[in-house]
């Protein structure tokens, strides 16, 4: 089986990383090759895989050697549960520096040490929430991932998300091979949250891959610093990862996404009564003032 | 050849811009102008200071060359940091012909390179700690330094580095001046605003460092000279001039200047303003918070010199005007016989230049004493103040062009025909391949000094030496020979 690389976006604090090494598990226990790649300066991508705290990063220790290309592929690549293969860019501290280059850097480096060898049947990125500059588009471009998935859920912020990461993916399909593969639910809670993604997958061409409930033996896990599928392998949680798991693998819908316009996001959300309809009488009028009027 | 008409200019304007795209025409045609010395403003007919086309060959440099390679870099006490990756400081190392007296890498340290760098992990990471960390080095390794000025190149301003926090610490730590200069090459369209940005710095960290303090005794007749650079001696020669004429000169900014000079520059009676371009900020700042008077001054050439020395000279006493006559008499023997040597030898010879801050406008007048005449002129980088200065220097008819391309120039010139092309190295070797005499006018082709009575000696010896060099008439150039169809070509090209 040819590799597969796969990049994870949506909202900051939607809960990629946890989805994603829940989603990486699975694909290991059903026989799978596969390596994680933290694209984010906190270094969080990896850390229930490999029972860490924070996974020494490629960026810290090249500053530690010196530059980059001071370093091994065996120095920064680390094995953890059922063999997958685990590695972290890292980046700065907040406020400093450019994390974006950091991922440049980082992903270059794996590239050129042969990190992306021909046992792996995946690749995850997971990909830190905005995509604020170019640095965070690397995972996108020619001859990386080709699947992306959309981690996102019920809330309005969330789909908003969602479709402007679209939009990006729409600029890099068009020069590259990129696709959107799927929406991943993962739960709120919020009513209707699995039509309505559903009715937001469809009207951005694409599919809700599957929809993650909420849980709390995820929290459980998590403190333990590992994957429900590691920690409680019967939980009915861990069976959502492994439909999860297994859809992914199985899965060939991969699209240019057809992103919607704010009007037409806000006409979904209303119809799912997330929004009342918009009056614009009551545009950036303060609670004081509607009491008067 | 004889000088073109005005209507022959505007047809030769129109006959270069005909191979330029749609777009690119509308935008060079604006950049190019036949001089008209009945016009007040040079807005009426010349457009400056705006973003080159792309795809053309434009000489500009950048914010960083402004500040470090022009406004900071002579000031050679200090240590000039430049800051980011290693190519800006290097590759601009000792590029310009700044002399200075000193020992260099004790107390001076003009020509050479200090650089931060960065390599990858400082653009991921920042760049602060290691900028701290190279400010203290330099205390222990060069403590002669005066200062130390921070020069950001490119990614400083990308990745977001508190260079200024950085510097405010470092100066309590070391008790000297640190400066932050935020002059990004990507900032602006060309080099000029890295001299605004450089000018800004030194209001900002320099100009105030003596506030309220007495102790520098002063006279009625100081004077600083700014945006002398003194290029192969040039503020040197310039001085001289100042001094015999009975004037104290208290700064030179930058050309062998020093940091103590800029920062008692508040305390001087009258700013004198050789290059406009690139310190007409400070000078304006100046006079508006410490009520210091300035006047633009020109010391090429015996014609401009004694203009300027009269002008300077109006603005003090009795005492200081006599002076001024007494320098003008001094020189008068030695400048006559200057231009009795050298006038028959170039007397009708036209030229052309292309330069930058203030040479485009401040050697028409040397080459006119000398029997020349400037044919056409522009600036690198000039604004639209630079060009009203310039309309009443040039003659009618003759052609004026803004950050001239590679292209534009060279077919000007093929037309025009000059005797002598002044402007720089990128230039100097296509013309003198076309035949044409040439001479580098931003660093005097390794001369110098051409300012003042003793640099115009120099520079009509070099003019001379030039223009008459028998090597020319080894050239074979087609419209040298007597083959009357090749001349077509190379006019009609």
């Amino acid at each position: 089986m040819a590799l597969r690389q796969c990049a994870i976006y949506g909202k900051g604090g939607i809960g990629k990383s946890t989805t994603t090494q829940n989603l990486v598990s699975a694909l290991a226990e059903l026989g799978n090759n596969v390596m994680i790649v933290g694209c984010d300066p906190k270094a969080d991508s990896t850390r229930l895989i490999l029972h860490a705290k924070a996974q020494t990063t490629i960026m810290s220790l090249a500053a530690e050697a010196g530059s980059v290309e001071d370093l091994e592929l065996e120095d920064v690549l680390k094995a953890g549960y059922r063999g997958i293969k685990c590695v972290e860019s890292g980046g700065p501290e907040p406020g400093v520096g450019c994390a974006g280059r950091g991922v440049i850097t980082a992903i270059n480096f794996l590239e050129e040490e042969g990190a992306y060898d021909d046992e792996l049947d995946f690749v995850f990125y997971d990909v830190l929430g905005d995509v604020v500059c170019g640095g965070f588009a690397m995972p996108i471009r020619e001859n990386k991932a080709q699947e992306i998935y959309i981690v996102c859920s019920g809330e309005m912020m969330a789909m908003y998300a969602a479709n402007n990461i679209a939009k990006g993916i729409v600029k890099y399909a068009n020069s590259g091979s990129v696709r959107l593969a799927g929406l991943i639910c993962n739960s709120r809670e919020t009513a209707r949250e699995d039509e309505l993604i559903s009715a937001l997958a469809a009207k951005i061409g694409t599919t809700m891959i599957h929809f993650v409930p909420r849980d709390n033996v995820v929290q459980r896990a998590e403190i333990r610093r590992m994957t429900v599928i590691e920690y409680e392998p019967a939980a009915k949680q861990a069976e959502e990862y492994r439909q999860l798991a297994t859809k992914i693998r199985d899965n060939k819908n991969f699209v240019i996404p057809t992103p919607i316009t704010m009007d037409e996001l806000e006409e979904l959300m209303m119809e799912f009564g997330i929004i009342d309809d918009v009056d614009e009488s009551i545009v950036g009028k303060t609670a004081a003032e509607e009491a008067i009027a | 050849m004889a000088a073109l008409t005005k209507e022959e200019t505007e047809a030769l304007i129109q006959e270069v811009l005909e191979i330029y795209p749609a777009q690119a025409k509308k935008d060079r045609a604006k950049h190019l102008a036949v001089n008209d010395q009945s016009l007040e403003k040079s807005n009426k007919c010349i457009t400056s200071n705006r973003k080159s086309q792309p795809g053309v060959m434009t000489i500009r440099g950048c914010a960083y060359a402004g500040s470090k390679g022009v406004v900071w870099g002579p000031i050679k006490d200090m240590i000039h940091i430049s800051h980011g990756p290693v190519g800006c400081g290097q590759y601009s190392r000792a590029g310009r012909r700044n002399y200075y007296v000193g020992t260099t890498g004790i107390n001076t340290f003009g020509t050479m390179n200090f650089t931060s760098d960065f390599t990858e992990k400082d653009i991921v990471f920042g760049g602060d700690k290691k900028l701290a960390k190279i400010m203290t080095e330099i205390e222990q390794l060069f403590p002669l330094n005066k200062g130390i000025s921070i020069q950001s190149e490119c990614p400083i301003g990308l990745i977001g580095d508190d260079i200024e926090a950085v510097a405010k610490k470092a100066n309590k730590e070391i008790g000297k001046p640190v400066v932050p200069v935020r002059c990004e090459g990507f900032r602006g369209v060309s080099q000029s605003l890295g001299h605004h940005i450089a000018n800004d710095a030194i209001r900002d960290w320099v100009l105030e460092n003596r506030d309220g303090d007495e102790s520098f005794p002063t006279t009625p007749y100081d004077v600083a000279v700014i945006g002398d650079y003194n290029i192969g001696g040039d503020a040197w020669a310039s001085r001289t001039l100042l001094e015999e004429m009975g004037l104290r000169v208290v700064a030179q900014w930058s050309g062998d200047g020093t940091i103590a000079e800029m920062e008692k520059t508040p305390k001087v009676k009258l700013n004198l303003i050789h290059c406009y371009r690139s310190m007409n900020y400070i000078a304006r700042h100046m006079e508006e918070k410490y009520k210091i008077p300035w006047i633009e001054y020109n010391f090429f050439g015996p014609t401009k010199i004694a203009e300027s020395l009269r002008k300077i000279a109006a603005l003090f006493d009795e005492t200081i005007q006599a002076g001024a006559e007494k320098v003008i008499a001094k020189y008068q023997a030695e400048y006559d016989a200057v231009i009795a040597k050298y006038k028959p030898r170039l007397q009708g010879k036209r030229v052309m230049l292309y330069v930058g801050g203030l040479r485009p406008r401040h050697v028409i007048g040397a080459y006119e004493d000398l029997g020349m005449e400037v044919v056409g002129t522009g600036y690198e980088f000039g604004h639209n103040d630079d060009y009203d200065r310039t309309i009443k220097e040039m003659g009618n008819a003759t052609l004026i062009y803004d950050d001239v391309t590679g292209y534009e120039f060279e077919e000007f010139v093929k037309r025009v025909q000059p005797d002598l092309i002044g402007s720089g190295i990128k230039e100097k070797y296509i013309f003198q391949k076309m035949g044409i005499p040439f001479r580098q006018m931003h660093s005097w082709d390794y001369s110098g000094p051409y300012h003042g009575y003793d640099g115009f000696a120099i520079f009509a010896r070099d003019m001379d030496m030039t223009l008459n060099n028998p090597c020319w008439k080894q050239v074979k150039v087609p419209w040298k020979t007597d083959d009357t169809s090749k001349v077509a070509v190379a006019a009609g090209a």
